[in-house]
């Protein structure tokens, strides 16, 4: 079946003129118009624009100049612009926004011949960890339908978990993309800060956020990600570094690797069931010849209330550009300036966005500034020093991807913190703007868990040689959700 | 940290946000919680720990002072909710 193919074998049978990427295309939209009532994964489906550019891709292929990815299918997350497309970042407030122009990801995928299928669900400007606070409603997780898929790229993670699409591409501002790749069982790659550009790429807290692949397989992140990232000018963050080649060292021995588990990852509020999965994925690492060592973060705790006052600052400062003026929603009859602004935005973002919106304000207003925000600026440092110290004795630190399986639709939404929690491994990682990867590593009845690993500054190679060589010596990474086959 | 619903008032006005009436001692439940939960930072002294805004220590890069972007005002009015001879428009503001 050519859904269960991975891009690599994908890719070997386009260039190999096995059939076209028109005729994948269609196989793949097919999917999406099957499946996609129940999931609700995509909010735009693209069919007639994916033809035209498959074509285009089957013209590359037939005249030798197509690359590895050229004609495979594509989603891309609702919050990175694509030009002549409706972008909505799961807000009503973008609900009637047709980007101008491309994301530099967007561009950069669609010079590889990548064909885009259409744009995932998420969590309303990313703030959510389960799909929920999408205005267009929750997604549903493949493995099992009363379950969240995880956010804010949940849309992203049930489409490729799904077979909807081969990739998707998501954004990691607290763990948008590890957390749903972890509860529906896929492999997703957050990079670090400044590798993949973000221009272009809707700013929910500019000093955190960054995008990555979501797909199957670490190999075919491997593809993906070598066509994301690197120098971009129009971003005045992005590293000015040469990208590697992400797939030839993904078989490069990990005999002798050095593994770190933070002692902090495995303590009160981990799921003994989540736990003894990774405790599994362990024992595997050191039968493939890796060295586990205990070390310790002792700032864990502190990560998540840390994160909850830099991301509302940073987000309250970046979504004052809607204003109802220059584009996305206005509000009926405004009957002055000040009018305009508040009802535009109090009738257009939802409310959680409105809280964060708020905890920002109130966190960078005159006589809290300092013991919010300058506070937790040294916490952020305290955070990251942990990491810098840790990575003087290991290569890669590993830990559950998330405390939990998915939990239900509607089990967390009336209490903000509790859902904040279940980001509690992924946030420090965003805090100090280091690399980390879901990969899926066992289940929990019907519910996958995912293995966290967590790389040194820019080494996105070595993760994704770690997860590969997981993943050629296990399966879970192949299971596909019972009714999606 | 307890925000009463003249809290909730004066930072939604700040944010430049309408909440309705009714949602208010949501809100202030809801902000008070999260305040609340964020106060563990207080427990961590700090004296002589320099803030950190950015992962990357790097400072802002320079370009020359060229002309690189074309004018496109038309095709990034053609989304905006009110438009008038290439300008923005908005309710009136000075008498």
């Amino acid at each position: 079946m050519l859904h269960n193919k991975t891009i690599a074998e994908l890719s070997a049978d386009l260039h190999a003129g096995e059939y076209s990427s028109e005729h994948l295309t269609r196989a793949f939209l097919a999917r999406i118009e099957q499946f996609n009532p129940q999931l609700n994964a995509l909010v735009t489906v693209t069919a007639e624009q994916a033809l035209a550019d498959a074509r285009v891709a089957d013209a590359r292929l037939k005249t030798g100049t197509a690359g590895p990815l050229t004609g495979i299918p594509l989603v891309q997350k609702d919050i990175f612009c694509t030009k002549g497309v409706k972008t909505s970042c799961g807000s009503r407030m973008l609900d009637n926004f047709i980007a101008p122009y491309d994301a530099t990801t967007v561009a950069k995928l669609k010079d590889a011949g990548m064909v885009m299928v259409g744009k995932a669900n998420m969590d309303e400007f990313a703030m959510g960890s389960s799909n929920e606070t999408s205005f267009y409603g929750p997604v549903k997780n493949p493995w099992d339908t009363a379950a969240v898929p995880g956010g804010s790229s949940g849309g992203s993670a049930a489409a490729v978990a799904a077979r909807l699409a081969p990739v998707a591409t998501g954004t990691d501002t607290g763990g948008s993309i590890r957390q749903p790749a972890a509860l529906c069982g896929i492999t997703g790659i957050k990079p670090t800060y400044g590798r993949v550009s973000r221009y272009g790429m809707i700013a929910f807290a500019s000093s955190l956020d960054q995008g990555g692949p979501m797909a199957r397989t670490a190999e075919d992140c491997a593809l993906v990600l070598g066509a994301m990232a690197g120098f971009d000018e129009r971003d005045s963050t992005s590293v000015d570094m040469p990208v590697p080649d992400y797939r030839a060292t993904l078989n490069d021995s990990i005999q002798g690797l050095k593994i770190g588990l933070p002692k902090e990852y495995f303590g009160e509020g981990l799921d003994a069931q989540v736990a003894q999965v990774i405790d599994d994925a362990i024992k595997q690492y050191r039968a493939l010849g890796a060295e586990v060592v205990e070390i310790s973060l002792p700032n864990t705790q502190l990560a998540v209330p840390t994160y909850y006052v830099v991301a509302p600052a940073e987000c309250s400062s970046n979504l004052s550009r809607f204003d109802g003026v220059r584009f996305g929603y206005r509000c009926e009859n405004p009957h002055d300036l000040l009018d305009l602004y508040k009802r535009s935005r109090g009738e257009g973002f939802g409310s959680e966005v409105k809280r964060r919106i708020m905890i920002g304000t109130y966190a960078l207003s005159a006589g809290y500034y300092d013991a919010y925000y300058i506070k937790a600026q040294q916490l952020r440092r305290l955070i990251s020093d942990d990491f810098i110290q840790a990575f003087k004795q290991v290569d890669v630190i590993m830990g559950p991807t998330s405390p939990t399986v998915a939990f239900n639709i509607g089990e967390k939404v009336a209490d903000p913190v509790t859902m904040y929690l279940s980001d509690i491994y992924t946030i420090a990682v965003n805090l100090a703007g280091l690399p980390g990867m879901s990969i899926p590593a066992g289940f929990v009845g019907k519910r996958p868990v995912g293995l966290q690993l967590i790389g040194n500054y820019f080494a996105e190679a070595r993760l994704l040689n770690v997860a590969h060589k997981y993943q050629q010596a296990t399966d879970w990474h192949q299971r596909i959700p019972e009714g999606f086959k | 940290m307890a925000l009463n619903k003249s809290d909730v008032e004066k930072i939604a006005h700040l944010a430049r946000l309408e909440i309705n009436e009714a949602d208010i001692p949501l809100y202030a439940n809801n902000l008070t919680n999260i305040l609340s939960f964020v106060e563990q930072m207080s427990a961590v002294d700090t004296t002589g720990v320099e803030p950190m805004a950015h992962p990357l220590a790097a400072s802002q890069r320079l370009r020359p002072d060229t002309i690189t972007e074309t004018n496109q005002r038309e095709l990034f009015q053609s989304i905006a909710p009110q438009v008038e001879a290439g300008l923005y428009l908005v309710p009136k503001v000075i008498e």
